[in-house]
């Protein structure tokens, strides 16, 4: 075991693990606003990646081959759109499946959550059937030397993508009002309304955001694994809800350390232990960290002063 | 009551079966302190609850500055003047205390915001010492002052305190009574809800008592004060 192979899995490790982080996100944002766990949110990434494969193939023919634009345009309109698309999915999702329920027992909406997400995996087959669909990378199959070492594109987008993203989402919740309304509503509905925030809105302004991620983070994951098909977002979304847990579900910057670790776990289990039992370190670690620390890595146990 | 700010008429608001305000009217002049007292459950907080549209009444009315405001929902009353500090003080309690202060304007123009905080800051000088630090940080008197602050950041007409003395020190409370009286000195209008009549009624111009639901009395702050009713029943003579 070289230092450079070492270092190689540690990128391949990251890189995966900004996926589940920008993923998790999506799971956390939803979980600190409405309380409830959009066990749908993986099937959102599958449709984005979808949108994105459907508009890159359909818009490349229109460019001469070989040209930059047809490298950057059909790239850049698939992501765009596909994060239209899913944007506009997760509000409608919210407003048709989940706001109904707001009263509801919890368990209510998590079987609603289920059936959302059952419901896109079939919608999906329906329309574009269960024969998988070749994605290639957004960015393109080259890759990086530096030195000994080479990075692909795909994962030096991907790694970027996330800080970018952590970046923004930060300044929005830290700095904005809209982002502050959204912690507020978070810890107390009831004391936001008083304050004259419009709970409902700020619910369906954080569906939106977590669906534009998912986007995101299905363009990015098919670009890394690029055989898409109507289930493609269910693994990744039950590790990235795992990753939520993990870092403290409720915490961004939980989300971010959850996503990461999991990620870095998961390529060094399937490289040192086995590739069959990647998937079942990442379950373990959770069984883990539930045992040890229930509220996550960065969860909070409030205390309430009287 | 026709030129009241606020007046409550004959509402009744039930919890399914649970009937628990029975018609209730009473009325707030611009300017008064008034107080509704009664002990726990007596119906205090659900007939505040009911002005700010958290619960709705079967019957009657709530006109608020001369608009009927019960199809109203809670976060747009907000803008219409009317200014809740709900029981418990329910600050943000991961959020700073500046945060907090600007969640109260959340429904006023950013450009009057820093002015608004500063007139805050003015009342409460220990709120601008901890302006910066986490809210969940602050001891309970400084909650309450935060509560108060927070919502004085809407401009309201109205103020409603819901228990503003729960579970504070003795001297706390005082102080807290001393803020509401120079807040009504300062022009403000305020619907005080206490368990702590002695203190309530010292400090209102008129008060009503609360009784399941039913409003048994009502009079001037001393006329309620001097009552040898009263005294048996909440002020522990």
């Amino acid at each position: 075991m070289d230092f450079l192979t070492l270092l190689d899995y540690l990128i391949r490790g990251l890189s995966l693990g900004s996926i589940y982080a920008i993923i998790a996100l999506g799971y956390t944002m939803v979980y600190g606003i409405a309380k409830m766990l959009n066990f749908a949110h993986g099937d959102v990434i599958m449709v984005g990646g979808y949108i994105c494969f459907f508009t890159v193939s359909g818009m490349t023919p229109m460019f001469p081959e070989g040209s930059a634009a047809a490298a950057v345009v059909p790239a850049v309109a698939g992501v765009l759109l596909s994060m239209v698309v899913c944007t506009v999915l997760g509000v409608v999702i919210e407003g048709l499946a989940y706001k109904p329920l707001r009263q509801a027992p919890s368990l209510a909406v998590l079987i609603t959550a289920i059936g959302v997400s059952y419901f896109l995996q079939n919608a999906a087959l329906l329309l574009w059937s269960s024969s998988p669909k070749y994605f290639s990378p957004i960015v393109g199959s080259g890759q990086l030397k530096v030195g000994p070492l080479t990075i692909s594109y795909v994962t030096l987008t991907t790694i970027a993508a996330c800080v970018v993203i952590m970046i923004a989402l930060t300044s929005f919740t830290g700095r904005t009002k809209m982002g502050k309304a959204m912690r507020a509503v978070s810890e107390d509905k009831g004391a936001a309304q008083l304050m004259g925030i419009n709970v409902n809105r700020t619910i369906s302004m954080t569906f939106a955001i977590g669906s534009a991620l998912a986007a995101i983070a299905g363009v990015l994951l098919c670009s890394a694994y690029p055989t898409l098909t109507p289930t493609t977002g269910s693994m990744p979304g039950i590790k990235a809800f795992t990753a939520a847990v993990f870092g403290g579900i409720g915490s961004i910057p939980g989300a971010l350390l959850g996503g990461l670790l999991l990620g870095i776990i998961e390529i060094f289990a399937s490289a040192y232990i086995s590739t069959q039992l990647s998937t079942a370190v990442v379950f373990g670690v959770l069984i883990v960290v539930l045992l040890v620390k229930p509220a996550g890595l960065l969860g909070k146990t409030v205390r309430e002063k009287v | 009551m026709e030129n009241a700010l606020l007046n409550v008429e004959n509402i009744n608001v039930y919890y399914g079966a649970i009937h628990a305000i029975k018609d209730v009217s009473f009325h707030v002049n611009k300017g008064e302190i008034v107080t509704l007292i009664g002990a726990n459950g007596a119906g205090k907080t659900t007939t505040l609850q009911t002005i700010s549209g958290l619960l709705r009444s079967k019957t009657g009315s709530i006109t608020f500055d001369g608009k009927a405001i019960q199809a109203i929902s809670p976060d747009k009353l907000v803008s219409h003047g009317l200014a809740q500090v709900p029981e418990g003080r329910r600050i943000f309690l991961q959020m700073s205390v500046e945060e907090n202060l600007e969640m109260g304007a959340y429904t006023q123009p950013p450009a009057g915001v820093p002015q608004d905080l500063e007139m805050v800051f003015s009342l409460f000088p220990r709120l601008k010492e901890r302006r910066r630090q986490v809210a969940g940080t602050l001891s309970g008197g400084e909650q309450q002052m935060l509560a108060m602050g927070r919502a004085l950041m809407s401009h309201p007409k109205l103020l409603m305190l819901d228990e503003p003395s729960m579970g504070l020190a003795p001297i706390l409370v005082e102080q807290i009574f001393e803020i509401i009286q120079n807040l009504n000195h300062n022009g403000s209008t305020i619907l005080l809800v206490e368990q702590n009549a002695q203190m309530a009624l010292s400090v209102a111009h008129r008060g009503y008592v609360l009784e399941t639901g039913k409003i048994v009395t009502t009079g001037t702050g001393e006329e309620l004060i001097r009552s040898p009713e009263i005294k048996r029943a909440y002020l522990g003579g």
